[in-house]
C-alpha cells in the first residue's frame, strides 16, 4: 500500500492506528443476536396495524370505493381513503431546506391514480393478518385510462422535459463532423428496484401532540423536517428514530407516502400504528432507479485523443414529480475534452416517482459512457486501457478546477497489473479455456465527494467511557463503528468504552446517509466535538481543586485515557472528573459543508473477466479486480465490504436486474425476490479490491472521501466490455441476459 | 390471511376424511380443502390470496416419510419425504443420479428442507399473472383470459404444450427427472386407492388450464414409485438459467442413457422449463437408440423435441436453449468414462 503521503489528520491526538484499522462492527453483536430493533420491531402497547389497498390500474381515477364489507371484518378499527383522511399539507420538498420528499403528492390527496401499487385506501386493524384480510375486502372501482408504460411510450405520447445538471463547453457538434474517428450509439438501462432486505416500515404514535415515529429512514432529520411541514407543526414536536436500517440503497433517503399515512392515522385513532410495505409495493411506492435512454456521440483525432463528446440522456419520471437521473454527471469531468455537451431530459410514465439508487446518475451513466469509450477506442484502433490513460482529465474541465487529489492513473495501472491485462489478446473470441470463451473488459469508476454541514456531541464520562451522538444513521455500512473509532482516536479512550448513538432526530443535526458523504461529513464534526470535550476536560483539570490546578490547559496533553502535564504527571479522565465533581466533560461542534476551492471526486478502475460457454449459453463473471482511490480508508473491513458489495450489485446490474413492466398496462410483473433477480452466492466471482488510501486532506481533516457508491459505477460497463471481447456482441441494453447473446433465436410465432 | 379451518391428521384415512371431497378441484382456488405438506407453495399462495381454501388439512403427522425398495426393484417414496432427504438418499444417489441432481438444482436449501415429494409434484405455476391475483388468468379464474400471452413471458412460460388458454411452464425440476425415470403415483381417496402413471398425472392446459392433474377431489398422494433403475445407466440433470442458483429453469434436461461401446442402447430424455408439464421427449429417445453417440447426432435429434414448439414474444430463445440442454447433457454423459461419475 502506498501510504507515503499519509497525513496525521487530527491535531493533538496520537494516531494509535485505530483510523484505518479493520475494527469489527460495534453493532454486530446486536444485529446477530436480534437485539437490534428495526422500525417494525417496535411494538408499543395498544399497537394497531395498517395494511394498504393498492391500485390495480396504473392510470385513472377511483370511481367507487366500498368499505362496508371490510369494516365488518374481524378486528378492523377503521378504513381510511380519500373521503376519510385528515387534511395534511405538502412539504416544499427542498433539499436546501432539508425537507425533501421524493413523491410530493400526499397520500389520499385526491382520487387520481398515477401508478399501479399506489395507496388508495388503508385498513387499520388489531393484527397484521386482520388488517390484510380486510384490505382485500375493500372493493375499488376505477375509471381506468390508458397507461404510459415505458420510456418509448412516454416520449411518443408527450415528448420530454428539460432536466437539471446540464453542461456544455466548446462546440461538440462542429468538432464531431469531420473528425478522424466517430461513434454515435444509444444505450438503454431498465428500471431497477432497490430491494433492501428490510422492507419499508413505520411505527408511529402520538403523546400530547408529540409525534414519535420509528421509520426505516436513511435521514431522520430530513424526515422530521418534512413531517413538520406535512403536519404543520414545529419540528421540536416530532422525533424520528432509525437506530437500525436493514439497508436502503437510496430508497429510504426521503419520506414516502406510507410513513406519512401511518403518522396521520395514528393521530386520528389516538393509538400507535405500524405499517410494513409489502414486497410487491416496494416496487411501486418507494422509488426505483428509472429507465434511461442515452445517446453517446464521441469523436477523436487520428491519434485517439477525444475532440468531441456528447452524452444526452432521457429518463422516465412520474406524473407527479420530476426526478432527473443525471447520467452525464461523471461525463463532464472524467475525460479531457474541449468540446463537450451533457444534457438530461425526462419523460412522464405511469410509475411511482423514481429516487436515488446507489450511485444515481453515475451507475447508468457510466454503463453508457464506459461502454462507449470502449467502442470509441475500438474505432480509433487503440487498446481500451491505453485509450483511457491517454484521455483521462488532469483537472476538472467542467468547473475549471484542480482535483483535490486524483490517483486514477495509478489505480488503473495497479488493477491492470494485478488482473493481468497484459495477457489480453485483443482479438474478439480468441481466448479460450475448454468450452468457455474468456473475455477481459475494464472501465473507470468515478463518484463525486461531498460533505455536508454537521453537528455532533461527545461526552467523556466519569466512569471512563465516552459517548457520542449525531442524528445521522448507520444503514449497515459501519457508521457506528467509524464514529467510535474517531472518538477513540481523538480521546485515546479504547473503542470498547465508546458508546455511539445515531438515528434519532433529537440528537445534533447530522447528514442523510447517502451520496457517500456520511463519513466525510460526520467524522470531522465528531472529532471537533471530541476535542471540545477535551478542552472542557482541561478546564476542569486546571480549575480550582483540579487535578492539574497548577498547570495551564495548553500545557496538558492527552495520553492513555487521561491528561499528562509537562513533568510527566498523568491523571485519568475519570479522576479528573471525580476531583472536579463533574459527571462528564461535554463538547458540541458544528462543521461546515465542503468549500468549492477544488473539484472533489473519487476515482478507480474495474477489471473484469467473464466466461461465456456458447454450448449452453452460460455467461458468468469469473473475476473482478478493482482499485479504488477514495482518500483515506477509515476502516479497512467496512470499506472493503462496501466495494465488494457494490461490485456484486454491479454484477446484478450488468447481468440480471430489471423491473419488467407489462407494456399494455404499466404493471410491474416480477415484483418479488424470486423473480426480480439479483446475484446469489453461486454467482460471486473472485473479487480483489485494492484501496489506494491517499488521504485527501484538502477535503477534510481525515482525508476520507466516502466509499459507498463508487464501487458500482463502471462495473456494468466493464462486464459489457468483457462480454464484447468474448462474444463480439456489443450489448447496449441492460441487463446482459443469455438470450441477447444467443445465435439463431427464432422469430416468435405468437405474442 | 383469511380465516380457515385447520385440522391435523395422524393417518391417511383421517386426512382423507378431514379433507372430504366436496371441493370441485382439490383445493384449487376458492373454498374447498387443501392438504398442507411443506407449505412452501400453499402458504405462499394463501398469503397472496391466490389460493383461498376454507380448510387446511395438515398431513405432517401422517407417516408417509419412508423410502423403500420394492421386491421388483422399484423405489417407493413416501409423499412426505422431503426434497432434501430424497436428494441425499443413497439409493437415489446410486441409482437415480438424475433425480438427486434435479432436486438439488431446485429452490434453496431452506425450501428443500421443507418441500415434500407430494407437494413438489403438486406445486403450482410461477406465472406472475397467476400469482398477482388481479390479471386475467384462465387458471385462476377460468374464462377470464390469459394475460401472459401478449404480456411478459420470457422466463416461466413454455414453448411446448401451450394452448390459447395457458402457456405457463410446470416449474418443477424433480418432476422432470421422474418423467425421465418413469414412475407411478399412488393415491388414496374417499373411494380407496389407485395408481396413476406419472406421465398421465400432469395435464396439458388445453382449454381447461384450471385442471392441472389427474387427482379426483379429496385424493391424497401417498407415494411416488420410481421404475426400477436401468442397468448400467448413466444419468444427469442439466439446468440452465440466468443466475447460477435459486431460479426456476429457463430450460433443463433430464437424461438417462445406457451405452454399448459408443452405441446408445437406451435413452430417456425429459425437459423442464420449456413445457406446460414435465416434458418427456420420446421422439428424441427413439432417434438416439441404436445410434453412435456424437455431438452432430445430438444436435440433430435435439431439434426434434421442438418441432411443434410455439414461441411467444419473449421466450423464443428457449427453443435453442432447450436443445443446448439436451446436447450438452448427452455429450457429457456419453463422454464420461465412469458411468457413476455423471
Ligand atoms: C422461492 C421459491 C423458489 C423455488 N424454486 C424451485 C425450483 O427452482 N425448482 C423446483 O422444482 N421447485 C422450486 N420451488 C417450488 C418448491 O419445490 C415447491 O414449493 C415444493 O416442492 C412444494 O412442496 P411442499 O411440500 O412445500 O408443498 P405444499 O405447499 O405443502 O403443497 C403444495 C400443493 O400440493 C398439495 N399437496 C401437498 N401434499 C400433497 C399430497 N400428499 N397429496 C395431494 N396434494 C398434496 C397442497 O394442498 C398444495 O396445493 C420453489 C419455491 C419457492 C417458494
Ligand atoms: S399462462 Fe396460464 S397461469 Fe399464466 S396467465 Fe395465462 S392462464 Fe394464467
Amino acid at each position: 500500500m502506498s501510504n507515503d503521503n499519509r497525513s496525521d489528520g487530527t491535531d493533538g491526538a496520537k494516531r494509535g492506528g485505530i483510523i484505518g484499522a479493520g475494527v469489527p462492527r460495534i453493532d454486530g453483536p446486536d444485529k446477530l443476536s436480534g437485539r437490534a430493533n428495526y422500525a417494525a420491531d417496535n411494538l408499543p402497547p395498544n399497537l394497531s396495524y395498517a395494511y394498504g389497498v393498492f391500485s390495480t390500474v396504473a392510470s385513472g381515477t377511483v370511481s367507487r370505493l366500498s368499505v362496508e364489507e371490510a369494516r365488518q371484518m374481524p378486528g378492523v378499527v377503521d378504513v381510511f381513503h380519500h373521503g376519510h383522511f385528515p387534511t395534511l399539507y405538502r412539504s416544499p420538498s427542498s433539499f436546501a431546506q432539508g425537507n425533501k420528499v421524493e413523491e410530493t403528492r400526499l397520500p389520499f390527496e385526491d382520487e387520481r391514480v398515477y401508478y399501479e401499487g399506489q395507496f388508495v385506501a388503508l385498513v387499520v386493524a388489531d393484527t397484521f393478518d386482520n388488517a390484510r384480510a380486510a384490505a382485500r375486502r375493500v372493493k375499488v372501482d376505477y375509471s381506468a385510462e390508458s397507461a404510459i408504460a415505458n420510456l418509448e411510450q412516454g416520449v411518443q405520447a408527450h415528448g420530454t422535459k428539460k432536466g437539471s445538471g446540464n453542461h456544455a463547453r466548446g462546440d461538440a457538434a462542429a468538432n464531431f463532423d469531420g473528425a478522424a474517428h466517430t461513434i454515435d450509439v444509444t444505450y438503454r438501462t431498465p428500471v431497477e428496484t432497490h430491494n433492501p432486505m428490510e422492507m419499508h416500515a413505520s411505527t408511529a404514535w402520538w403523546d400530547d401532540d408529540h409525534l414519535t415515529i420509528f421509520d426505516a429512514s436513511q435521514g431522520v432529520v430530513v424526515a422530521r423536517n418534512a413531517l413538520s411541514k406535512i403536519f404543520a407543526m414545529p419540528p421540536e414536536r416530532i422525533t424520528v428514530h432509525a437506530p437500525y436500517i436493514g439497508s436502503g440503497f437510496g430508497s429510504k433517503l426521503w419520506t414516502w407516502p406510507h410513513a406519512i399515512a401511518t403518522a396521520a392515522v395514528s393521530r386520528e385513532l389516538g393509538r400507535p400504528v405500524q405499517l410494513v410495505v409489502p414486497r410487491p409495493q416496494m416496487f411501486t411506492t418507494t422509488g426505483h432507479r428509472p429507465e434511461t435512454r442515452q445517446r453517446l456521440r464521441l469523436a477523436t483525432d487520428a491519434s485517439g485523443k477525444l475532440v468531441s463528446l456528447r452524452h444526452e440522456s432521457i429518463n422516465t419520471t412520474s406524473f407527479t414529480d420530476q426526478y432527473v437521473e443525471t447520467c452525464g454527471s461523471v461525463t463532464k469531468s472524467l475525460y479531457s475534452c474541449p468540446n463537450l455537451t451533457v444534457s438530461h431530459e425526462t419523460t412522464r410514465v405511469n410509475r411511482g416517482t423514481p429516487t436515488s439508487m446507489r450511485a444515481p446518475g453515475a451507475a447508468p451513466g457510466l454503463f453508457a459512457l464506459e461502454s462507449a469509450v470502449d467502442e470509441m477506442a475500438d474505432a480509433a484502433g487503440v487498446d481500451p486501457l491505453q485509450f483511457r490513460l491517454d484521455n483521462y482529465a488532469e483537472r476538472d474541465e467542467s468547473q475549471d478546477l484542480e482535483f483535490s487529489s486524483n490517483h486514477i492513473v495509478e489505480a488503473t495501472n495497479r488493477a491492470a497489473e494485478k488482473f493481468g491485462w497484459a495477457n489480453r489478446n485483443p482479438e474478439v473470441g480468441s481466448m479460450k479455456d475448454g468450452r468457455e470463451i474468456v473475455g477481459y473488459g475494464m472501465a473507470a469508476c468515478n463518484w463525486e465527494a461531498m460533505k455536508m454541514a454537521c453537528d455532533a456531541r461527545v461526552s467523556i464520562r466519569a466512569d471512563g467511557t465516552a459517548f457520542a451522538s449525531c442524528a445521522t444513521q448507520d444503514i449497515g455500512t459501519g457508521t457506528y463503528t467509524i464514529v467510535a473509532q474517531t472518538v477513540s482516536d481523538v480521546t485515546g479512550i479504547p473503542i470498547d468504552r465508546v458508546t455511539v448513538k445515531l438515528g434519532d432526530s433529537s440528537y445534533p443535526d447530522g447528514p442523510v446517509s447517502g451520496g457517500s458523504w456520511a463519513t466525510a461529513t460526520t467524522l470531522p464534526a465528531i472529532a471537533k466535538a471530541a476535542r471540545a470535550a477535551l478542552d472542557e476536560m482541561k478546564r476542569y483539570a486546571t480549575g480550582d481543586n483540579g487535578a492539574f490546578a497548577d498547570s495551564e490547559a495548553d500545557a496538558l496533553e492527552v495520553a492513555d485515557g487521561g491528561l499528562r502535564s509537562a513533568d510527566g504527571t498523568q491523571t485519568s479522565f475519570a479522576d479528573i472528573l471525580k476531583a472536579a465533581r463533574y459527571g462528564s466533560a461535554d463538547g458540541e461542534a458544528h462543521t461546515d459543508a465542503a468549500d468549492s476551492e477544488y473539484s472533489y471526486r473519487s476515482f478507480g478502475a474495474h477489471f473484469v473477466e467473464v466466461r461465456w460457454d456458447p454450448g449452453i449459453s452460460r455467461l458468468r463473471v469469473a473475476r473482478v479486480f478493482s482499485a479504488i482511490d477514495v482518500g483515506r480508508v477509515i476502516n479497512e473491513t467496512t470499506a472493503r465490504n462496501q466495494v465488494e458489495g457494490a461490485v456484486v450489485m454491479g454484477i446484478g446490474m450488468g447481468l440480471f436486474e430489471a423491473t419488467e413492466y407489462d407494456e399494455r398496462n404499466a404493471r410491474p410483473v416480477n415484483n418479488n425476490y424470486a423473480e426480480y433477480l439479483v446475484p446469489v452466492h453461486a454467482d460471486q466471482p473472485e473479487i480483489d479490491v485494492i484501496l489506494l488510501d491517499y488521504p485527501d486532506t484538502k477535503f477534510n481533516e481525515y482525508g476520507a472521501r466516502g466509499i459507498g457508491e463508487i464501487g458500482i459505477t463502471g462495473l456494468a460497463a466493464a462486464v459489457a466490455n468483457a462480454v464484447h471481447h468474448a462474444t463480439g456482441k456489443r450489448i447496449r441494453e441492460l441487463p446482459i441476459t443469455l438470450d441477447k447473446l444467443m445465435e439463431d433465436v427464432p422469430q416468435a410465432r405468437s405474442a | 390471511m383469511r380465516h380457515f379451518d385447520y385440522a391435523r391428521a395422524d393417518g391417511t384415512r383421517a386426512a382423507i376424511q378431514a379433507h372430504g371431497s366436496d371441493d370441485e378441484a382439490a383445493g384449487y382456488q376458492t373454498g374447498g380443502a387443501a392438504y398442507l405438506a411443506g407449505g412452501t407453495t400453499l402458504l405462499d399462495l394463501v398469503k397472496l390470496d391466490v389460493m383461498q381454501p376454507d380448510k387446511i388439512v395438515d398431513i405432517n403427522g401422517v407417516a408417509l416419510d419412508e423410502i423403500e425398495r420394492l421386491d421388483d426393484g422399484r423405489l417407493r417414496i413416501g409423499a412426505m419425504v422431503t426434497n432434501t432427504a430424497l436428494a441425499r438418499d443413497e439409493r437415489v444417489t446410486a441409482d437415480y443420479a438424475v433425480l438427486s441432481q434435479a432436486l438439488l438444482a431446485g429452490a434453496s436449501t431452506q425450501l428443500r428442507n421443507k418441500a415434500t415429494t407430494g407437494g413438489n409434484v403438486m406445486q403450482r405455476v410461477r406465472c406472475p399473472y397467476f400469482r398477482d391475483g388481479v390479471s386475467d388468468c384462465n387458471k385462476r379464474e377460468p374464462g377470464s383470459g390469459c394475460a401472459a400471452i401478449g404480456g411478459v413471458n420470457r422466463s416461466v412460460h413454455a414453448v411446448l404444450g401451450t394452448s390459447e388458454s395457458c402457456i405457463a411452464t410446470h416449474p418443477s425440476d424433480m418432476c422432470v427427472a421422474m418423467a425421465a425415470i418413469g414412475a407411478t403415483v399412488e393415491v388414496e381417496g374417499p373411494d380407496g386407492k389407485r395408481e396413476i402413471d406419472f406421465a398421465e398425472f400432469h395435464l396439458l392446459p388445453g382449454d381447461t388450464p384450471e385442471q392441472e392433474h389427474a387427482l379426483k377431489p379429496g385424493e391424497l398422494i401417498t407415494h411416488v414409485v420410481l421404475d426400477a433403475p436401468m442397468q448400467n445407466a448413466r444419468s444427469s440433470y442439466l439446468k440452465l438459467r440466468d443466475r447460477q442458483s435459486y431460479q426456476f429453469a429457463l430450460a433443463s434436461s433430464a437424461v438417462i442413457v445406457t451405452l454399448d461401446g459408443n452405441t446408445i442402447r437406451k435413452a430417456r430424455v425429459a425437459l423442464g422449463g420449456v413445457g406446460t408439464k414435465p416434458w418427456r421427449a420420446p421422439e428424441v429417445e427413439a432417434a438416439l437408440e441404436g445410434k453412435q453417440a456424437s455431438e452432430a447426432l445430438f444436435a440433430d435429434v435435439a431439434k426434434r423435441a421442438f418441432d411443434n414448439a410455439t414461441a411467444y414474444a419473449h421466450n423464443a430463445y428457449k427453443i435453442p436453449l432447450g436443445q443446448q440442454a439436451i446436447v450438452r447433457n448427452l455429450v457429457d454423459l456419453t463422454q464420461s468414462v465412469d458411468p457413476t461419475a455423471a
